[in-house]
């Protein structure tokens, strides 16, 4: 479904990604790990289509298609999706509003209004979220807790192919994290992907792990399977530096 | 995609020439252009005016040859007075039935929406097209409650102890050279007035159109809301473009009785070679409320500043406005209000927005006497700048004689976020789609305070504007 290759990403003048693959099949979900300032965010970014993001080098094609110079609307129509680590406050467009254009961008079609409300609510309830959210302005003056599930719930109303999440679980208490993957839970089928940035890993014991990646310095530098985690749990991110020699 | 993009260029042509079309200039008399005392005369004559209002047309001519042009605005370089033709009179007289209305008159109001409007959702309507108001038509169980709703010609003959006792009494020739010009040559226009205790529950609307070109549109407006009573006014206004300078120096004089209230809602949208230089006040009495609501989208240049005196006690008034400067326009708004009472508030929420090089100036002017004890202010205004080449400026003038006083002033200038444009694009809409997704966001606090056809009107005028604006 996704396939980085030899990734080059420069923010302003600074080298943030260099020589990064990344290989996500259809159905997968994969957990992107790494100490701070490893360049997570900014893998998300750049897949995304973020122009403050440049591609120096290499590509990213989605199901088989080179995205590498789209904009970010054009990958959200194929289907690439990005929950925000601090997503943006839009004030005076009303929640319920922007998911209803959003959907209209993406599918072109023109939405039902009764039956698209019965599916927002539905997708509110599976995250515990007030009806009443809907009707505020997008994410103005939601809790940092609120705005994640804000994300979450665009992504089950979206129904992308390929979603990334960037650190949905970051600043959550317990309770919200569960909240949070029981949305990821009902979000995922065989057909879509995942790629989940985290410090965390509690918002991965509700789901199958079928790749870690540990991101250092700009580039992947250990993939393994979800025993990975464990060994991170136990002893950090230590072992996977590469070891300066004196 | 080719073709949504195709469709929406489309309907975007449709949609401008509603404003734009013009109908052939088919007058049935109009004065040559310039000013002087002939031509003052001549529309004195056409009118058949009573005596003193030809003096006070003559009187008002005198002072505004003495007054000078305002230094301290946009420039009025591009407006010629001796270009100007300030009086024409449409091919039709005042009908109170739409199909009375000769037939491209009337198109053209139906394009606008207004007998549209006038059926499903207001009280009564005035239309004016070039110098007089062509319909005027007033709903039986509305008239019924003693309301009056009619051309201010009509009223001039049939109210005329009302008129006269308040037509230019709040503002007088003497305020400035336009106010004095709109004084000589002043020609349609609505006059209202609501019967003690008399609630209108839903709206009067005048609609001023202007279709000739190098014309000038002086209506006058005079709105009397007697003690206790309630009504909710709207005035649109549009014109199509031409590359001759038009002018609009209306007068807007609002009496606001004892605990009545009035909303005053403006949409102006005239076009982009149209020098608005309007004039607008309102005096409130001992508990009422005089609430504006104002949209300014259009013209080359505007001059527009909404004033309010607060006489009695417990009065108040709130100004809700915003204003879009485009490419080539200049547009200088806000407001004044006199606090002359004890426990009187104002509330203003203004918002600006400017791009493609369009500039505007927000001015707010503040007056608290020193009777006026216990008066409660709050200005906020907030200003957003799509580029680099646009311009906004905020002029707050506050001037306060009394200590007991409760002022708050919140001024904001920014710029719409990148990071905001990428996570709305993100989520699939197109980088214009997005900016005017911000855009209208930013307006909605506006927007959701008009009528809801103008609501919907604005919005999709922040549409058109985004969509001139990109690529």
């Amino acid at each position: 479904m996704l396939e980085v290759n030899n990734l080059q990403v420069y923010a302003e003048d600074k080298m943030i990604l260099n020589n990064l693959n990344l290989s996500v099949n259809q159905g997968e979900v994969h957990v992107i790990m790494g100490p701070n300032g490893a360049g997570k965010s900014t893998l998300g970014y750049a897949i995304m289509g973020h122009p403050g993001y440049s591609i120096e080098e290499g590509s990213i094609l989605f199901e088989g298609e080179d995205i590498t110079q789209e904009k970010a609307d054009v990958r959200a129509k194929k289907g690439i999706f990005l929950s925000f680590q601090n997503p943006e406050e839009v004030p005076g467009v009303t929640l319920e509003n922007f998911l209803r254009s959003s959907r209209l961008a993406l599918t072109g079609k023109p939405v039902k209004v009764f039956a698209y409300k019965k599916e927002l609510y539905k997708a509110m309830e599976t995250l515990n979220m007030d009806k009443d959210y809907a009707s505020r302005y997008l994410n103005v003056g939601f809790s940092g807790g609120e705005k994640k599930k804000s994300e979450i719930l665009q992504m089950l109303v979206l129904e992308p192919k390929l979603a990334i999440l960037d650190e949905t679980d970051s600043g959550l208490d317990v309770d919200s994290v569960k909240i949070v993957s029981k949305g990821v839970e009902a979000f995922k089928n065989k057909n879509n992907s995942l790629i989940i940035i985290t410090h965390n890993t509690k918002i991965l014991e509700y789901l199958p792990i079928d790749r870690v990646h540990i991101l250092q310095s700009g580039r992947i530098v250990k993939s393994g399977d979800a025993s990975l985690i464990e060994q991170i749990n136990i002893s950090g991110f230590r072992d996977f530096i590469p070891k300066i020699v004196h | 995609m080719e073709g949504t993009e195709r469709n929406k260029t489309y309907v975007e042509d449709i949609d401008r020439s509603i404003y734009d079309i013009k109908d052939k200039v088919n007058a049935s008399f109009l004065t040559e252009k310039g000013l002087n005392f002939g031509i003052v005369n001549t529309i004195s004559l056409e009118k058949n005016d009573p005596k003193w209002m030809r003096e006070f047309r003559q009187n008002a001519l005198k002072v505004y040859n003495s007054l000078e042009l305002p230094k301290w605005g946009p420039s009025l370089d591009g407006l010629d007075m001796n270009n100007i033709v300030t009086y024409i009179r449409p091919n039709t007289k005042m009908q109170a039935s739409w199909d009375e209305v000769p037939e491209d008159i009337k198109n053209t109001f139906e394009r606008l929406g207004i007998p549209e409007a006038e059926r499903t959702s207001l009280a009564g309507v005035g239309a004016q097209y070039d110098s007089e108001v062509v319909y005027h038509n007033i709903k039986e169980e509305v008239k019924r409650l003693g309301v009056i709703y009619t051309d201010m010609e009509s009223a001039l003959r049939e109210y005329e102890d009302m008129v006269k006792e308040h037509f230019m009494k709040l503002i007088t020739p003497k305020a400035h050279k336009f106010a004095a010009l709109h004084g000589a040559v002043w020609s349609g226009g609505s006059f209202v007035y609501v019967p003690p205790g008399v609630s209108v529950e839903i709206p009067l609307q005048s609609y001023f159109r202007l279709n000739a070109p190098g014309a000038g549109q002086f209506e006058h407006t005079l709105i009397i809301v007697d003690k206790g009573a309630n009504l909710h006014f709207i005035e649109g206004c549009s014109a199509p473009k031409y590359n001759v300078a038009n002018l609009h120096a209306g007068c807007v004089e609002l009496y606001v009785g004892e605990n009545a209230r009035l909303r005053y809602s403006t949409i102006e949208n005239w076009s982009k070679n149209m020098y608005n230089l309007n004039t607008k006040i309102a005096s409130v009495e001992k508990g009422g409320a005089m609430e504006w609501v104002t949209g300014s989208f259009g013209s080359h240049v505007s001059y527009l500043f909404p004033s309010t005196i607060l006489k009695g006690e417990y009065s108040k008034m709130e100004y809700t406005g915003i204003t879009f400067a485009g490419g080539g326009q200049n547009l200088d708004t806000g407001l004044k209000v006199v606090h002359g009472a004890p426990h009187t508030s104002s509330h203003i929420d203004a918002k600006s927005i400017s791009k493609d090089g369009g500039c505007c100036t927000f001015r707010s002017s503040i007056n608290v006497e020193s009777a006026a004890v216990h008066t409660k202010s709050s200005v906020s205004c907030e200003s957003l700048m799509l580029d680099d080449n646009s311009r906004s400026d905020t002029i707050p003038v506050m001037d306060v004689r009394t200590d007991e006083v409760d002022m708050g002033h919140e001024a904001k200038i920014g710029r719409i976020s990148d990071n905001a444009i990428f996570y709305l694009m993100s989520r699939g809409m197109d980088e214009m789609e997005a900016k005017a997704m911000i855009v209208n966001g930013f307006a909605e606090p506006i927007a959701k305070e008009l009528p809801l056809e103008y609501a919907v009107e604005m919005n999709h005028l922040i549409q058109l504007e985004m969509e001139g604006s990109i690529g």
